[in-house]
């Protein structure tokens, strides 16, 4: 077994109200940040863990995501690949 | 008959649905702890509110992997009652007992305040005493409480009155000014389809006496005891 970093995005889904985006948005614009046009807040998750290689690090956190670490409802997930640790 | 009020770390309403309990309807009510592996023979369980794991990830997202809800589930799955009670009610959602998600606030505050909300169904054991459209008062105090599901599904809730309560204003309009979080249909309270599990974000276990503003929500729990001696 060998040691992988995996990192993962989860984020609003898109078409969903997102007021904590809008908000951050809106504060942008007050600061003279006007081109921006959307804003999206989601969380970043490291996980660290044991695999045979990567593409398994990478299966058994998709697994996790499914399970656990978004919401199937509201959140979508997106992970950037696993990199050895 | 016996209720049990599960207590996760990090609940702060399991005390008054306790206390609810032995107020309204003079029952034995017991705190079950999160890690017990069985219902110590309740007919009846409480999902409390609070800030179960402190709202860690998600609000109820690690708290529905608590040993005892599988249990739970299992009582849910024989029919038996169950209520979730604002953070109860997303720990039921995130447990998949009940359809959709509770998300922030759409005017991103922590909402502490009375709401009238009306009853849509009375199909449920916790609104058995209910006449359809009769509007209740009753505290919430929730940061994420705003009621979201896929169009699919809501179409479902929708469709087969999974809707059981709705955020209405005083003349009991579901207008947006009364969609205090923003929720879907001002929706405030689902149930599953054999309407024995119930979840709402107002407090009913708050709603028992005059001196705190109501006594409205004293009929879910009258509604239970009904419902399961019928």
């Amino acid at each position: 077994m060998k040691h992988f970093r995996v990192n993962v995005h989860i984020v609003p889904r898109k078409g969903l109200l997102d007021p904590q985006g809008k908000a951050v948005a809106d504060a942008l614009h007050t600061l003279g940040f006007g081109a921006v046009r959307d804003v999206h807040v989601g969380r970043y998750i490291v996980i660290e863990t044991a695999a045979a290689d990567a593409a398994a690090a990478e299966a058994a956190v998709r697994e996790m995501c499914a399970r656990l670490l978004a919401n199937p409802v509201t959140e979508d997930f997106d992970i950037a690949g696993a990199i050895p640790a | 008959m016996k209720f049990g009020i599960v207590s996760f770390p990090g609940s702060n309403c399991d005390d008054d649905a306790v206390f609810a309990v032995a107020e309204t309807l003079g029952e034995p009510a017991v705190k079950l702890w999160h890690k017990d592996h069985d219902l110590q023979g309740c007919d009846v369980i409480i999902l409390p509110g609070g800030f179960s794991y402190g709202d860690y990830l998600r609000a109820g997202a690690i708290a529905r992997f608590s040993p005892i809800m599988r249990e739970v589930a299992a009582h849910a799955q024989r029919g038996a009652p169950v209520i979730g009670i604002c953070n109860g009610f997303q720990i039921a959602c995130e447990a998949g007992l009940l359809p959709g998600a509770l998300m922030r606030n759409a005017g991103l505050q922590f909402l502490s305040m009375p709401v009238t909300i009306r009853v849509e169904a009375t199909g449920t054991q916790w609104t058995s005493l209910c006449h359809e459209g009769q509007c209740l008062t009753m505290p919430i105090a929730h940061g994420e409480g705003r009621y979201t599901v896929d169009a699919a599904t809501l179409e479902r809730v929708e469709g087969d009155g999974l809707v059981v309560f709705r955020y209405v204003d005083a003349s009991g309009e579901a207008t947006e000014a009364a969609n205090v979080n923003g929720s879907l249909d001002n929706i405030a309270g689902v149930r599953n389809a054999a309407g024995n599990v119930v979840g709402l974000m107002p407090h009913p276990e708050r709603a028992l006496d005059a001196l705190l503003g109501s006594t409205d929500g004293r009929v879910l729990f009258e509604s239970v005891l009904a419902a399961v001696h019928a």
